[in-house]
């Protein structure tokens, strides 16, 4: 296959993740990301791989549990509505320390909602994602070749740290049609070959089980190496875009799509007179904390998050990293309505004039 | 002197956790030693459901993952579809395969996965202390059916063998009983040729076994037998179901 391709933003992420190793797949149709399964389905055979058609979203999730369980490089994807019927085997996975990737591309919500992008499960995911207070490794990315870029990394995220990768995008994202360059297929023999705790392994003197289920003394030891390993992340593995904003006087956050429609934002309102910077956080959790602590409050009067949610979600981590140090606002469009760069620009001046 | 019965070497020495006359002990029983016989530990993964037999998946020998409830059927077909060399047995409550799991179980079913499942029918919620479960039987007292099920629209008790034979990838579907040495001997047999067709990738084998569970049904052990053989045996006839193979 050519390592460059015309793809929609669903199936760049498919031919990445392939690329990156992943011989496994279990999903249930959902708008809009059905290129993803759909791709997997044909491309998976081609490389000796798996593709299993979910009788449903928790079903599916539970095979890549399975599948993880082999130690073999799996992932699933969906849609909101599906994340929310994997909450309870993405717990089990998560606390069973089963890595795997998952690309969820946001619609409108809440319920069924409707098939156009929108960014309402940032809360959800992100802070509660399923029950027992576990988390994953989020990603956002802002391109097809991002998403590219960060797929083809999220395997090898989720082995080192034993966890789940969730590719957080939107239907904006998923249904782009751009160009994107592949990074080389990797050799399966060169990935990890988790011996020590792989299902598949044998070895009479040490039985293998695959649980999250404990006594309370193991499992309270369990939950601080998680909260551990969240506090590594967040010195070691965040990500985000600077954007102009090391002479920002009014700082825009955004994320994926938003970020990537927010930088053209930002070198409109330059020319019209307004010091404008984007910050955009790519890994969501990890989130870049730091940069708060960094950024100089007697410059920047002025911090709005936009995003395609209302009411706000990423707004409310914004406001508590910023502790009242300076104004934060929110700007956003919601349901399924597709921001765009004159709504932003219109809101902006008008925050700044009040 | 001959040994005509003996612990399988597939549990770990240390006791266990099911009540006295639980039948999870003699299914567990005659399900590693039919691995033991068939020489299968080591390639054996037992997929453990949520329930009373979670107790067990710490004090077997062969690898374990342990499934959400009822989920335990697509995580074996993640398994099996991943590892197709290896051997695959789910093991699940009635609760866990038949009600939060029907969909999983009759989907795996329907893909005909090369894996084997036993399936613990007690008619009761065990774990969770004797609440009305799928297959429990009319008018059969529980904690959420003070008077019996049947009164206040709870349906009729779900006859898994009768409707996983329907389909058509399974080949072999079978009820077996654990109450008394007959029964355990037939069922073993059972369990021995799902398991063989498995070996020989021959599709998928559903095995039920009735099971007591003394404590929730609220009788002694011995009472149970009998309980066993008047009313349950009754509601879930045992036999073959389908054969294919
Ligand atoms: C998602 C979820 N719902 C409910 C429970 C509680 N629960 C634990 S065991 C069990 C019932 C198991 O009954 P059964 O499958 O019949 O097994 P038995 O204990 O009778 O062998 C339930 C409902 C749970 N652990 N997880
Ligand atoms: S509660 Fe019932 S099923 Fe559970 S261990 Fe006791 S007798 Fe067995
Ligand atoms: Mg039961």
């Amino acid at each position: 296959m050519n390592d460059k391709l015309f793809v929609k933003g669903s199936e760049a992420i498919a031919e990445a993740a392939v690329r990156a190793g992943c011989r496994f797949f279990a999903g249930y149709p959902i708008t809009p990301q059905n290129e993803l399964p759909e791709y997997m389905s044909w491309r998976l055979p081609e490389v000796g791989g798996t593709y299993v058609q979910g009788e449903s979203e928790m079903a599916s999730m539970n095979m890549i549990f399975g599948a993880a369980s082999t130690g073999t490089r799996c992932m699933t994807s969906s849609s909101g509505p599906g994340l929310s019927l994997k909450a309870e085997s993405l717990s089990c996975a998560l606390g069973s320390k089963l890595p795997h990737v998952m690309a969820i591309m946001m619609r409108g919500g809440p319920g069924h909602g409707i098939i156009f992008p929108a960014q309402q499960d940032y809360e959800f995911a992100v802070h509660g994602p399923c029950h027992g207070g576990v988390k994953q490794f989020i990603l956002a990315p802002s391109t097809a070749q991002e998403a590219v870029d960060l797929t083809y990394s999220s395997f090898d995220i989720a082995d080192k740290y034993r966890t789940g990768v969730l590719i957080l995008g939107d239907g904006f994202l998923a249904n782009t049609i751009e160009n994107v360059t592949f990074p080389p297929m990797k050799k399966l023999e060169d990935l990890p070959q988790h011996k020590d705790w792989k299902i598949t392994e044998y070895d009479p003197n040490h039985h293998k089980l695959i649980t999250s289920y404990f006594p309370p003394e193991i499992m309270e030891q369990e939950n601080i190496k998680m909260g551990q390993m969240y506090e590594y992340w967040e010195e070691h593995e965040t990500q985000y875009q600077n954007y102009l904003m090391d002479d920002c006087e009014i700082l825009i956050c955004a994320y994926g799509s938003t970020g990537r429609i927010c930088e053209e934002v930002v070198d409109e309102l330059r020319n019209e007179g307004l010091k404008v910077g984007l910050f955009r956080p790519i890994t969501l959790h990890p989130f870049p904390k730091k940069v708060f602590e960094e950024i100089d409050y007697n410059r920047v009067k002025l911090i709005v998050s936009v995003e395609m949610a209302i009411p706000g979600q990423l707004v409310e981590d914004i406001k508590n990293y910023v502790a009242r140090r300076t104004r934060v606002e929110h700007f956003g469009r919601s349901g399924g309505v597709l921001i765009n760069p004159g709504e932003i620009k219109e809101a902006i001046h008008k925050m700044v004039e009040e | 002197m001959e040994i005509v019965y003996k612990k399988s070497s597939n549990f770990i020495e240390a006791g266990h956790s099911f009540c006295p006359g639980c039948s999870h002990g003699i299914a567990h029983n005659i399900m590693m030693d039919t691995i033991d016989e068939m020489g299968l530990a080591e390639k054996a993964i037992l997929v453990y459901p949520v329930g009373c037999a979670a107790n067990a998946m710490t004090y077997v020998k062969p690898n374990v993952v342990h499934a959400p409830h009822g989920r335990a059927p697509a995580v074996a077909t993640g398994i099996k579809r991943c590892a197709p060399d290896k051997f695959v047995v789910l093991y699940q409550g009635d609760g866990d395969l038949a009600a939060i799991g029907m969909a999983e179980t009759i989907h795996m079913a329907n893909r005909g996965e090369h894996v084997t499942t036993i399936y613990i029918n007690n008619t009761i919620y065990g774990m969770t202390g004797g609440q009305m479960a799928p297959t429990t039987m009319m008018g059969q007292i529980t904690t959420t059916t003070r008077e019996g099920r049947g009164l206040h629209g709870e349906g009729q008790p779900i006859k898994m063998c009768e409707m996983i034979s329907t389909l058509g990838e399974p080949k072999f579907v079978a009820r077996y009983a654990l109450d008394n040495a007959k029964h355990v001997i037939e069922a073993r047999k059972g369990i021995k040729k799902a398991f063989q067709m498995q070996v020989e990738d021959k599709g998928y084998a559903f095995i039920e076994l009735l099971s007591m569970c003394p404590s929730n049904w609220h009788l002694s052990p011995k009472d149970s037998v009998k309980y066993m053989e008047e009313e349950v045996i009754k509601t879930f006839p045992l036999g073959v179901y389908k054969e294919e193979v």
